[in-house]
């Protein structure tokens, strides 16, 4: 089994090429959108690439939930994200850091939550079985 | 103008690889402010011809059932230029089709000479509520899948890149 260190060295590698940012740009902390520079459409083409260099199949929205995520009026109320809200996304992002995001639950910080560090254990618990 | 950046396709292995080709000629006005004096067939366009080679190549392996639009580059590079007379062949390799869209490996040559090369990314464009896009806004319409008689020849005969591989 892969350990968090080579998962994370092969997450860096496919983050480099798919965004052409530099090795050392691609730190567990940094945010794909906010640090990396990722459009939407990046997405789709590291979800390939994942997939390519893992071995593995990932569903549309698992990794990186889509908007409709939080379509439910009862879960955002005037651009924030309500308890309601955190809870449905704890549940589709088990991977993801929601403690950080709640303090300040305002939907354009979403994409904060997309973090290197999100990729590394979403593929820890997908390469473990439990994904 | 059309938008049509291919002439001809003279492989196509489903789900594998194809061939196409485009001749570039004076009579393309846009040669003629790229640039005057100086016509080269603009980077942008080979890069239009390699993404239409390698389009039809994914979204033929869904019977185009898929809009396939083209979503990213992440690799491009331009090694030199082609000017009116050039054959422009372009090679795509499909590396992935899934249902989301698809990836695909294209070169650019004029006989020997690499162009161009680049790895293209394509969306496919998510259906909504039963709603069908209209075709006409993109690039080849079924009418226009004529382009897929490989290395057909002006008497309309197969071609000898035609026969079957």
């Amino acid at each position: 089994m892969a350990t968090t260190d080579e998962i994370f060295a092969k997450v860096k590698e496919t983050l480099v090429d798919a965004l052409g940012v530099d090795e050392d740009e691609v730190t567990p902390e940094a945010s794909l959108v906010g640090d990396l520079g990722a459009e939407s459409i990046d997405f789709l083409d590291i979800s390939f690439r994942l997939e390519k260099n893992f071995a593995i199949k990932i569903p549309r929205g698992e990794l990186f939930p889509e908007r409709d995520a939080l379509a439910d009026k009862s879960l955002v109320q005037d651009g924030v994200v309500t308890p309601e809200g955190i809870a449905e996304l704890r549940k589709r992002m088990p991977h993801a850091d929601l403690d950080h995001f709640a303090a300040d639950p305002k939907v354009e910080n979403m994409s904060d939550l997309f973090t290197v560090k999100m990729i590394v254990k979403f593929l820890e618990k997908k390469l473990a079985g439990g994904g | 103008m059309r938008w049509i950046w291919i002439d001809r396709f003279l492989e196509f292995e489903s789900g594998s690889h194809a061939k196409a080709v485009k001749n570039v000629t004076l009579a393309e006005d846009h040669l003629h402010d790229h640039f005057p004096g100086f016509p080269v067939m603009p980077g942008s366009l080979i890069m239009e011809g390699m993404a239409q080679t390698g389009g039809l190549l994914l979204g033929e392996t869904s019977q185009f059932e898929h809009v396939v639009i083209l979503a990213k580059i992440p690799k491009l590079n331009f090694y030199g230029w082609a000017c009116p007379g050039d054959t422009l062949v372009y090679s795509a390799k499909l590396l992935d089709a899934r249902e989301d869209g698809g990836v695909v490996e294209c070169t650019a040559h004029v006989g020997d000479r690499l162009v161009a090369d680049a790895e293209i990314v394509f969306a496919h464009l998510p259906k909504t509520g039963g709603e069908t896009v209209d075709q006409k806004n993109f690039v080849f319409t079924m009418k226009l899948l004529g382009v897929f008689d490989v290395g057909r020849a002006g008497d309309g005969a197969p071609g000898a890149a035609a026969a079957p591989t």
